[in-house]
């Protein structure tokens, strides 16, 4: 099967998207960009294959197994996170196996066994863990490796280290030279053993789907052993330069936001993308051409970095923002968008007795008055209005756009994704996708 | 084409391809300067004035040098010296959204008033404000008239609202020539007015207008044998500056006429800083004066794309010629004031937007692109409705950049560089008239 892929290579996160000979979506992939553009990229298009082989399952399953119907989406879940689990542990052993090597020289002098007995210990310790942390239901405070492991690592080697005597600090010293190094070493290629592990354990410890375990094993190892050919591959995004592709091989964002936009609303005129470091107004035809943008030069004030910065002002995560300012019954009024600023601002506002939430609400207004003077720019909004960038996902910015957009431009249909931060990569992929099946590099 | 080696401070150095025209060029300037700062041990009056309605035949009649303070803050930001200029002014207390040329100037002078030959400038003998068009022209020259406390002559120009220019309007100016400009002038240099000699002054600006619009118009052929923009700061060099009227400039611009009419003959596309452009992949109208601190950089972001500009409205903001206007022996004073009423930004945005529509149908250009600057209210006011109506008329796609004149802290390389690529990607979509981009779906 021949596959058309698209990355995007943002200032926080790569995202990749895999597209079928019909262009349709077969799997997406996200990693944080861990300022290693090449190893992220390679990272977020090994996950979207991870989504691809369960799209393949689900389209085989679909034809080969029609008593599933009705349990489809819970089985390919489990399918998943028995893959998930499979996966972690192979980067446990490697984790495991480079921490060892890192226990030599003179620091260790007459602890190595010591040291080597301990880290041992401790990768039982988390191996035995993994079942529980990806049985279905379980929360895990991440999905990258480094975020679940560090975390559980850190804490099981320091109670382990203390029974036995060894310094927890040697302890932290090899893990520090390890993670890295294993995090910018993506798991192995075998990722159908670890799917037929998965599956083994599926059918042999839940009976409840009442399914026959060779016709199952069949059809998903059908789907499996597709070949997928990456026939053509478009990137985009800040990271791009910094990568060995050619430049028919490259796509301004703009562009790609544009196309992929269409894709996902083909009734988009107009596309509004706040990310981390900008924001972007594209006016787009009806076939998803992009016919103008605008973006800021000089100044970057009122992009998602400003979001960032007021959340560590408050000391809270991210995401708590949003919900924080819907709670406002009053907005304070906030003229200016400048990052630095903000926090100038917040503390006066907090001074002159007003509530957090209300501040809040003002904030994010006026991020979203700043978007707006830059559509207004581009050439105001039309119909559809497509929202996407991670501030899409931030429901008082959303509250305040809607009814700026009532204000300015009156009823207009606004489009918000759940899986807009994929739009970009969409976009690309569409790219490869054209210029492999309209004869000529992507236009 | 001779290659010679440009040197630059904290840089390897580079070597710059540059044409005949443009090594003549660097020795006439280089020229000017030396006359400029040697004006007081020979006894030569000195007048500082403005490139729009630059009325150089005029006080060539008078035997006075010309001094251009924006062509001297060009110098400076191309020689990496205006940004420091800049800080200073600032420190003297100009604000940082003031005209960058202005700072750029006043800085200089604070730091020593130093020509790029190294010796000092002359102080003005006359201040001739040429254009009040722009209202920060006035206030800079009444920070210079603070400072150096010499005669001063204001030519009061009328814009054109209505878009043309009005028997009231050219006979006002010329009472102005008359009652104000030239007594003065005589006043300050003592030397007595002959119409005569202006006349012969006129006719030899209007020669080396003929071929400098011969020039530009070359650039109708696919591929363009000149760049009107990058390539254009140095063909307009002489007429907007201290040349015109002399036959220094007849000389500089058939030199010019007979390299590009050899490109053209050969199929060559512009000379670029590292040589012939390549394959000429877009051709562009520009609006907007381009970033003189960091001008390689961002005319490298065009050459590189297979970019040229085919037409800009900058080049026409000391003097409109390409549809017919000529400095004419016959009408003296009429025609100068016609000229004076006449440069681009002097023009309504009416005016600027059919300009710059005949430029993208005339010059079969895919598209326009505004480089809107920062300190510069004249050129920037009503650039996006400009824009727009462009768009409208054409149907060619357009773009919108910003940075400053001479002020490095405004060039956000990385992001300009990005928008410049996606536009060109976007003018390819337009080209390749897919509206298949859906299909797929």
């Amino acid at each position: 099967m021949k596959t058309f892929i698209g990355i995007d290579l943002g200032s926080t996160t790569t995202k990749a998207v895999l597209l079928d000979e019909n262009a349709q979506i077969l799997g997406r992939g996200i990693t944080n960009s861990r300022s290693n553009y090449e190893t992220a990229t390679r990272v977020a298009k090994l996950e979207a294959m991870v989504d691809t082989r369960l799209t393949l399952c689900r389209r085989q399953l679909k034809t080969d197994v029609p008593e599933l119907q009705e349990n489809l989406d819970e089985f390919l879940t489990r399918l998943e996170l028995g893959f998930r689990c499979e996966q972690f542990v192979e980067q446990l052993n490697d984790l495991e196996s480079t921490c060892i090597d890192q226990v030599t020289g003179e620091r260790f002098a007459g602890q190595e066994t010591a040291v080597t007995d301990v880290l041992a210990s401790v990768f039982d310790t988390l191996r035995g863990e993994a079942p529980a942390m990806f049985a279905p239901g379980a929360q895990r405070m991440s999905d990258f490796f480094r975020d679940i492991a560090g975390s559980r690592y850190l804490t099981v080697a320091e109670q382990t280290a203390k029974q036995a005597g060894v310094s927890y600090e040697l302890l932290l010293n090899v893990y520090d030279k390890s993670i890295i190094e294993v995090e910018n070493r993506p798991p192995s290629e075998d990722m159908s053993g670890k799917f037929l592990r998965s599956l083994e354990q599926l059918v042999r410890n839940a009976p409840e789907f009442g399914i026959e375990a060779q016709t199952v094993e069949a059809s998903v190892k059908g789907a499996l052993d597709i070949e997928l050919e990456e026939a053509y591959l478009v990137g985009t995004g800040y990271g791009r330069v910094t990568l060995p592709f050619s430049k028919e091989h490259i796509r301004s964002e703009i562009l790609c936001h544009g196309l992929g936009a269409h894709m996902m609303y083909p009734g988009t005129r107009t596309v509004l993308d706040i990310g981390g470091q900008d924001t972007k107004g594209i006016q787009v035809d009806p076939g998803g051409i992009v016919e103008n943008f605008q973006m800021n030069d000089r100044c970057a004030a009122g992009c998602g970095r400003y979001l960032g910065y007021i959340a560590d002002e408050m000391k809270m995560g991210l995401h708590e923002l949003g919900p924080m300012a819907m709670k406002a019954t009053r907005t304070v009024r906030i003229n200016s968008t400048c990052t630095v600023f903000a926090g100038a601002e917040l503390r006066d506002r907090l001074a002159l007795g007003e509530k957090r939430e209300d501040i809040l609400a003002g904030l994010h207004r006026a991020i979203v008055l700043r978007a707006m003077s830059i559509i207004s720019r581009s050439g105001g909004i039309r119909d559809q209005f497509t929202f996407t960038g991670g501030v899409a996902k931030n429901e008082a910015a959303v509250r305040e756009l809607k009814k700026l957009v009532k204000e300015n431009y009156g009823e207009v249909t606004i489009n918000i994704n759940p899986e807009s931060i994929y739009t970009g990569a969409l976009g690309a992929a569409t790219f490869a996708h054209r210029a492999l099946n309209e004869g000529s590099i992507a236009r | 084409m001779t290659v010679i080696t440009t040197s630059r401070a904290k840089r390897p150095a580079q070597e710059a391809a540059k044409d005949d025209s443009m090594l003549k060029q660097k020795t006439m300037m280089a020229g000017h300067y030396d006359r400029l700062t040697s004006a007081r041990e020979r006894g030569q009056k000195v007048c500082s004035t403005f490139v729009p309605g630059n009325l150089n035949e005029l006080i060539l009649c008078f035997d006075m040098a010309n001094n251009l303070p924006e062509v001297n803050a060009i110098q400076n930001g191309l020689r990496k010296k205006s940004g420091q200029y800049v800080m200073e002014a600032e420190k003297l207390g100009h604000s940082e959204d003031v005209c960058t040329y202005v700072k750029s100037d006043i800085g200089m002078m604070a730091k020593g008033n130093l020509a790029p030959n190294g010796k000092p400038f002359p102080d003005p003998d006359l201040l001739l404000l040429s254009y009040t068009g722009c209202f920060t022209f006035m206030k800079w020259f009444e920070l210079l008239r603070e400072q150096y406390k010499c005669e001063t002559i204001m030519l009061h120009t009328p814009y054109e609202g209505d878009g043309k220019i009005t028997d009231n309007m050219r006979e006002y100016m010329v009472k102005q020539l008359k009652e104000e400009v030239i007594p003065k002038l005589e006043k300050v240099s003592g030397v007595k007015f002959d119409i005569d000699r202006l006349r012969e002054n006129l006719r030899r600006s209007a020669k080396a207008e003929d071929d400098l619009v011969y020039v530009l118009q070359t650039a109708k052929n696919k591929p363009s044998p000149i760049d009107a923009y990058f390539g254009g700061i140095y063909y307009i060099g002489p007429i907007f500056g201290a040349f015109r009227g002399t036959d220094d400039a007849i000389d500089y611009y058939q030199t010019l006429r007979a390299e590009v009419q050899d490109r053209l003959d050969n199929g060559r596309g512009p000379v670029t800083p590292e040589g012939d452009m390549g394959e000429e992949k877009y051709r562009l109208v520009t609006e907007g004066p381009p970033n003189y601190t960091s001008f390689r950089d961002f005319w490298k972001m065009f050459y590189d794309e297979g970019a040229v500009v085919v037409a800009s409205s900058y080049t026409k903001v000391g003097g409109v010629y390409d549809f017919g206007f000529r400095h004419d022996p016959d009408r003296p004073l009429e025609s100068l004031a016609e000229y004076c009423l006449g440069v681009y930004t002097n023009r309504s945005l009416p005016q600027r937007v059919d300009m710059l529509v005949n430029y993208v149908n005339e010059y079969q250009a895919d598209g326009l692109l505004i480089n809107s600057i920062k300190s510069c209210n004249s050129f920037s006011a009503g650039q996006l409705l400009i824009m727009r109506e462009v768009e409208k008329r054409t149907g060619k796609p357009a773009a919108f950049v910003e940075s400053d004149l001479v002020d490095p802290r405004y060039f956000s390389a990385a992001n300009i560089k990005n928008r410049m690529e996606s536009y060109f990607q976007m003018v390819d979509q337009k080209r390749s008239g897919s509206s298949t981009a859906g299909e797929a779906a």
